[in-house]
C-alpha cells in the first residue's frame, strides 16, 4: 500500500561509474526508512491523538473550570488547590493505598503458592490449571455481579455457608469495615490463575539439576524452594509486584469492579481514586477538576516508575 | 511419597473451590425466580430466566454491538500492530530505538487514568455515541506491538531475503512472507484481544448515551438498576454474556495460554 508509492531508487548513473554502489546504497536505506515510516504511521498517530494527546492536554484542561456545556473559564491553580480541602479525595486516596497494600501482597502469595502446586504434573493438571484461570476470563462486570449475588445479605450462598458458625447476620458488602475486605477477597479470586500463570513460565526457567542436587544434600522442600527457586525467581516476582501494584492503582479492577459491586460504598469506603475521578467528571460534572486530579495521578506515575528504573538500574532485574 | 498423592489431591479441591462460585451461579440461572437463593439443585430446570432476558431485555442487540465491535477492532488491531511491528523488528531507519521506547512507555498508561481527557479528546473528534467512539480508541495499544516484534524478531533473516532477491518490495515481504508467518502469534493475540474488547466495560460506558449502543457488560450492568432483586434475571444476563468469553477460552486455550506466558516473560 503505502510502501508503493516510496520513491524508486533512482535511475543509475552508469554501471561501472565509481560512485554508484555507494548512492545505490544510499537510496536503497531512505527506502527502507520511508517505508518503515509508512508502516509505523498508523499505529503510531493512533497512539499519539488516544494516549499521548490526553496525558498533555490533561495538564492544560487542569488549569480551567468546565461547566457541563463544555465552556472553559481559566482558573489557575484553583482545581489544585481545591484538593488540599477535598476529605472524600483523601478517603479515596485511603482507600487505594489500603487496597495496594492488602491486595498486592496477598494475590502474590496466593499465586505463587498454586504455581508451585500446579508446577509438576499429575492426573488432571489441565483442568486444575485452567479452573484457576477461569475467573480472570469472565468480565470484571460479571465478577462484580456475580459476587453481589452469592454476598446479598442473609439469603445469599455465602451467609448459608457461615450460619453453621452464627455469621448469617453478617453483610460482607454493606459494612464500611468489611467492603474494602471483601473486594480485596474477589480481586484475588479474579487475578490469582494469571498471576499463576506468569510464575509457572519463571519456574519453567528454573534448572531442575540445582534443585536435585539440593535435594540430594538432604534440603527439605521448603528450603529448595527458599534457597534456590526463590532467587532465581526474582525478575519474575518483580514483574508481578510491579505489574499488580500498577493494576490495583490504575488498572480496570480498580473501576470495573468498585463501580458494579459497591459504587464506591458503603460510606465511600471503597471508593477507588479512579472511581472518584469518574465520579467527579461524568456524576458532577467537574471536568477541570477531574482532569486536575488525572495529572496527580499521571505525576505520580511517572515518579514510580522512574523510581523503579533507578532501583532496578533501567530495568535489569537480574541481581550482580 | 507424601507429596505424591497429597499435593494433587489439594489442588483438585481448590480448584473446585475456585469454580465453586462460577458454577453456583451457572446452576442457578436455571431455578424458577422463587428458588433462586435456595442451595442445591433446582427443583425443576427451567430456561424461563434465559428466555425472559433474551426476548424482553435487549440483550440480543447488546450482544450483536459487541460482536461488531470487538471483531472490528480486533482485526484493525492486528493489522496495525503487526506493521508496526515489522518496522519496528526488520526494518532500519533512524529513530528506531526511541520509538521502540516512546511506544512502549505507552504501556504504562491505562484507561482509567486518561478517561477524562480521552473523553474530552473524542468529543473534539466528534466521536460521542457512535460506533466510531466505540472502535478507534480502543485500537491503540502498545502490548500486541511488543508481542508481535518480539515474535518478528524470532523469524529467521532468510526467508525474507528469498523474497527480496525476487524483487519483492517491503510491502510484498510483510504481506506475503512475515503475515503469513506469523498466523500462530495472531491467532493468539486475537483471542486476548477479542475478549479484552468483548468485556470491556468503562469506554463504552463513557463514550455512549445511545441506549442503542450499549455493549454487552453495560447492558448488564445496567440491568442492576433496572431489576434491582429478580436476581434469576440479572444471574441470567450474565451468563449469557460470560459464555462467549468461556467458549472463547476453551477454544483457544493453549494459544491464550502462550501468549499470556509470553508477557510474563519480560
Amino acid at each position: 500500500m503505502a510502501t508503493t508509492t516510496a520513491p524508486r531508487s533512482k535511475p543509475l548513473v552508469k554501471a561501472g561509474t565509481p560512485g554508484e554502489k555507494q548512492k545505490r546504497s544510499l537510496t536503497r536505506k531512505q527506502r527502507e526508512a520511508v517505508a518503515a515510516y509508512a508502516f509505523l504511521a498508523p499505529d503510531v498517530i493512533g497512539l499519539l491523538v488516544f494516549v499521548a494527546l490526553p496525558m498533555v492536554l490533561a495538564f492544560a484542561v487542569a488549569l480551567f473550570k468546565v461547566d457541563g456545556f463544555g465552556n472553559y473559564q481559566y482558573v489557575g491553580l484553583a482545581n489544585y488547590k481545591l484538593m488540599g480541602s477535598d476529605d472524600q479525595l483523601l478517603a479515596s486516596l485511603k482507600v487505594t493505598g489500603t487496597y495496594v497494600i492488602t491486595y498486592v501482597p496477598i494475590a502474590f502469595v496466593v499465586s505463587l503458592a498454586l504455581a508451585m502446586l500446579v508446577r509438576n504434573k499429575f492426573k488432571g493438571i489441565g483442568w486444575v490449571r485452567s479452573a484457576f484461570f477461569l475467573p480472570n476470563v469472565v468480565s470484571l462486570v460479571v465478577v462484580g455481579l456475580l459476587w453481589q449475588f452469592l454476598l446479598v445479605d442473609k439469603r445469599g450462598a455465602i451467609s448459608s455457608l457461615l450460619a453453621p458458625f452464627g455469621l448469617e447476620d453478617v453483610s460482607f458488602l454493606g459494612t464500611p469495615s468489611l467492603a474494602l475486605g471483601t473486594y480485596v477477597v474477589i480481586s484475588v479470586w479474579f487475578i490469582m490463575g494469571y498471576q499463576m500463570l506468569v510464575f509457572l513460565a519463571g519456574l519453567k526457567d528454573v534448572p531442575k539439576e540445582l534443585e536435585d542436587a539440593a535435594h540430594i544434600d538432604g534440603a527439605g522442600s521448603w528450603q529448595r524452594f527458599r534457597y534456590v527457586i526463590w532467587p532465581l525467581l526474582r525478575p519474575t516476582s518483580f514483574f508481578v509486584v510491579v505489574n499488580s501494584t500498577i493494576g490495583a492503582v490504575t488498572g480496570l479492577q480498580a473501576f470495573d469492579l468498585v463501580y458494579v459491586l459497591t459504587a464506591g460504598g458503603p460510606a465511600r469506603s471503597t471508593s477507588t481514586v479512579v472511581l472518584y475521578i469518574y465520579e467527579q467528571a461524568f456524576t458532577f460534572n467537574n471536568i477541570g477538576y477531574a482532569t486536575a486530579l488525572t495529572t496527580v495521578v499521571v505525576a505520580l506515575l511517572v515518579i514510580c516508575t522512574g523510581l523503579m528504573f533507578a532501583l532496578t538500574r533501567g530495568g535489569r532485574f537480574d541481581e550482580e | 511419597m507424601r507429596s505424591r498423592f497429597v499435593l494433587p489431591v489439594l489442588a483438585h479441591v481448590l480448584a473446585l473451590i475456585a469454580v465453586a462460585p462460577l458454577l453456583w451461579v451457572l446452576v442457578s440461572v436455571f431455578k424458577p425466580a422463587e428458588e433462586v437463593f435456595a442451595s442445591g439443585w433446582p427443583s425443576t430446570w427451567t430456561l424461563d430466566n434465559l428466555r425472559y432476558v433474551l426476548l424482553k431485555v435487549p440483550l440480543p442487540r447488546f450482544m450483536l454491538n459487541s460482536a461488531l465491535v470487538s471483531v472490528v477492532v480486533t482485526i484493525i488491531a492486528l493489522f496495525f500492530h503487526s506493521m508496526a511491528a515489522y518496522a519496528l523488528a526488520r526494518l532500519r531507519f533512524p529513530g528506531r530505538g526511541i520509538i521502540f521506547s516512546a511506544i512502549m512507555s505507552t504501556l504504562l498508561v491505562s484507561l482509567p487514568v486518561i478517561l477524562v481527557p480521552l473523553f474530552l479528546v473524542a468529543k473534539q473528534l466528534g466521536l460521542l455515541d457512535s460506533y466510531a467512539g466505540l472502535i478507534v480508541p480502543s485500537i491503540f495499544h502498545a502490548f500486541g506491538i511488543f508481542l508481535l516484534r518480539q515474535y518478528y524478531l524470532s523469524i529467521p533473516r532468510e526467508l525474507e531475503e528469498a523474497a527480496d532477491l525476487d524483487g519483492c518490495g517491503y510491502w510484498r515481504r510483510y504481506w506475503s512472507v512475515i503475515l503469513p508467518l506469523s498466523r500462530p502469534v495472531l491467532a493468539s493475540l486475537s483471542v486476548l484481544f477479542f475478549l479484552a474488547n468483548w468485556n470491556a466495560f468503562l469506554w463504552p460506558l463513557t463514550i455512549t448515551r445511545n441506549p442503542d449502543l450499549r455493549m454487552i457488560q453495560q447492558g448488564i450492568a445496567g440491568m442492576q438498576g433496572q431489576y434491582s432483586s429478580a436476581w434469576n434475571l440479572i444471574l441470567a444476563a450474565a451468563v449469557i454474556a460470560a459464555i462467549p468469553t468461556v467458549v472463547v477460552f476453551v477454544a483457544g486455550q493453549k494459544r491464550l495460554v502462550d501468549a499470556m506466558k509470553t508477557t510474563g516473560l519480560k
